[in-house]
């Protein structure tokens, strides 16, 4: 069974899904932070893979992505990293990342290749509901890759529907319509949202993300979802660390409890 | 058959590749825009603005010493004598005329050399609509008289620092900001290209260029059709505009005039058939410049319009149905041309249109072909380049 599907059978709320750019802010902090969001207690961990216009993202994400790539940063090498990753990490690991770096790569290699490593899911912002349809649905299920959509403030309830028809693993809601990182703290209108799409009683668990960023986001965000997903200011911390693993453990105790 | 599909596609390229922030704002554009145009109200505004506003119908001038010269019957269709300088005033006219039918209060755009930006900040003027245009740090500083004309047209230039800071960033920071602001803003794309129904839908307000050719040559030479049409492509809006109404005219010849910048070979190139391979960038599968790896490539070209890692999803359908004759003209050819213009015919071009100018070097066509040569813009934005480069 995927590891995702897994995960959301046994923990229902304050599930906690941890953005990082691969390759940032060294080529080869890929694992580690892997490891160090894992003891500090994410449930999920999304590999951001680096793209040179990453259009949903804020100027934090953006400015990871550059760093990452001078680095030196490529699929090849995310997948290079990422061999033997299972020997360690046991939570659901999700590959974020927009279509052009994966359609160079192939997309059949692509999906095969995170079979082969351990990946569970897949996030691609720039594929949308009916492209993955015709196109990657069936390549995606073969490989037993759980694709999750965006949905946002704007997106009507009829698409929000059709969406949770076609996903299996989780809604992805963006909190409020901006790129990541733009907004702190969570208004009224925003949580008129949550309340609406909770009311919908969809069939698959939500996480929103964007604007989440330490324990009251993260517990208001929680009440009205299955958890939340931290991107921008999970990067913000790992740029500035001085010992990664000590402060990402930090970091992320300081959000769950 | 060129045509577009439902789905947004010209063969194997289009489509909307679209984070789902902006999917209500491009349903809501793919829902109305037809509708729209075709109405009366809608026709009479935009007919009445692109004649009494922006000059139309251009003329389509029998370049006689260019003809001699070349040992052909040049026609140049001259979308510089379009107010503001650029065929590009056809397409924001169309779009905004439409933004305000969709009840938007604002306007963003995308600005790479300036053009395309004047172009929007003049119609937001026109229509006293709020303009917000994004134009890379780089290109803000090498193009700064047409900042300041945007600016004293009551624009905001914001400058984008993402990135290679030049035209394809500025073009990421306009979709940034239509996601962070869906409801009441209109973004204004400036060429043939982004998700679909925008490369369609520009093509047609450009699309008079062509409409207008057919009428002009049977004036002139008793025939809709020319042998050739010639064009330059950046995005490829003034090429898609020349070659519309010609597209399923398999007779007439399309010759699509991209920019070799320095040579295709030398690495500071935007020869984008010769160089691009398929993928996805700003919300369309096209033909891209990219690394092995799918990182998009900074470009060269001596003309900042040109200066576009990506080609409209209907050029590359042209291209790879071999619809198109594609070349590749170097800086120094353009220069050239662009002067021998300015000598011969008393015409400075925009250094865009000369590439589409010195093309004529490099296509085969015999004494009695009509060619149209699309002039898509005047030189002046381009002097001080012009001066830079001497040798006239
Ligand atoms: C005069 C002129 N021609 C051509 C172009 C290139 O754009 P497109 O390929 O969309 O016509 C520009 C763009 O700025 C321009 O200013």
């Amino acid at each position: 069974m995927n590891r995702i599907h897994t995960l959301f059978e046994t923990k229902k709320a304050r599930v906690l899904s941890i953005y990082f750019t691969a390759g940032f802010p060294a080529l080869e902090d890929t694992f580690p932070i892997m490891e160090a969001a894992q003891a500090g207690g994410a449930d999920i961990i999304e590999i951001g893979v680096p793209y040179s216009d990453p259009v949903a993202d804020g100027p934090t994400i953006q400015d990871s992505n550059m760093i990452a790539l001078e680095n030196g940063i490529s699929l090849k090498k995310i997948f290079d990293q990422l061999k033997g990753f299972r020997a360690k990490i046991h939570i659901p690991v999700v590959m974020m990342g927009y279509l052009n770096p994966i359609i160079q790569y192939g997309m059949e290699a692509f999906c095969q290749k995170c079979k082969e490593v351990g990946v569970d899911g897949l996030i691609l912002p720039d594929l949308p509901m009916q492209q993955y349809q015709d196109d990657y649905k069936e390549l995606f299920e073969q490989y037993g890759l759980v694709n999750t959509f965006l949905i946002s403030p704007q997106t009507s309830e009829k698409r929000i529907r059709e969406i949770d028809e076609n996903t299996s693993g989780f809604i992805y809601m963006v909190s409020s319509h901006s790129t990541t990182g733009a907004k702190t703290g969570i208004s009224e209108e925003q949580i008129a949202y949550f309340e609406r799409v909770k009311a919908m009683n969809l069939k698959n668990p939500r996480l929103i993300g964007f604007g989440i960023s330490d324990s009251e986001t993260f517990t208001t965000a929680s009440n009205y979802s299955n958890g939340a997903i931290i991107g921008s200011a999970f990067i913000k911390t790992v740029k500035d660390s001085k010992n990664l693993s000590e402060d990402i453990q930090k970091y992320i105790q300081s959000v769950v409890n | 058959m060129i045509k577009v599909d439902e789905k947004g596609f010209y063969g194997k390229f289009g489509g909307a590749y679209i984070p789902e922030m902006l999917h209500p704002n491009i349903e809501e554009l793919k829902e109305n825009y037809e509708a729209i145009m075709a109405s009366q109200e809608f026709q009479d505004e935009f007919r009445g603005l692109l004649k009494d506003y922006v000059g139309r119908p251009t003329p389509l001038y029998f370049a006689s010493r260019l003809s001699e010269k070349y040992g052909a019957k040049i026609y140049l269709k001259r979308e510089d004598l379009c107010h503001t300088g650029a065929h590009k005033v056809n397409n924001t006219i169309g779009q905004i005329i439409l933004a305000k039918k969709l009840g938007k209060k604002r306007i963003i755009a995308e600005t790479g050399a300036g053009q395309h930006g004047v172009a929007t900040a003049t119609v937001c003027a026109l229509m006293g609509m709020e303009c917000t245009v994004y134009m890379g740090e780089i290109d803000i500083a090498r193009q700064h008289p047409n900042v300041e004309r945007m600016k004293i047209l009551g624009a905001k230039v914001v400058p984008a620092t993402s990135g290679s800071k030049t035209l394809k960033d500025a073009t990421n920071e306009a979709m940034r900001a239509w996601i962070n602001n869906p409801v009441d803003t209109h973004y204004i794309i400036g060429s043939v290209v982004g998700p679909h129904p925008y490369p369609e839908m520009v093509a047609r307000f450009q699309s008079v260029i062509s409409e207008e050719m057919k009428w002009q040559l049977k004036e002139k030479e008793g025939r809709e059709n020319p042998d050739i049409v010639i064009a330059c492509v950046g995005g490829g809006s003034n090429a898609a505009g020349a070659f519309y109404h010609y597209y399923n005219t398999p007779e007439v010849r399309l010759v699509a005039a991209e920019a070799a910048g320095l040579g295709v070979l030398s690495g500071k190139s935007a020869a984008t058939t010769v160089l691009g391979t398929p993928g996805v960038l700003h919300g369309s599968k096209t033909i891209l410049m990219q690394t092995e790896d799918g990182q998009v490539v900074e470009p060269h070209s001596i003309s900042a319009g040109l200066d576009y890692p990506g080609i409209g999803p209907v050029h590359a359908h042209l291209f790879d149905v071999g619809r198109a004759e594609f070349v590749a003209v170097e800086d120094k050819d353009a220069m050239a041309a662009g002067i021998e213009l300015s000598q011969l015919e008393g015409i400075i071009p925009a250094i865009e249109s000369a590439h589409a100018l010195h093309a004529l070097n490099m296509i085969e066509y015999s004494k009695e072909d009509v060619i149209v040569i699309n002039l898509s813009g005047r030189g002046d934005k381009d002097l001080d380049t012009y001066i830079k480069w001497g040798g006239y």
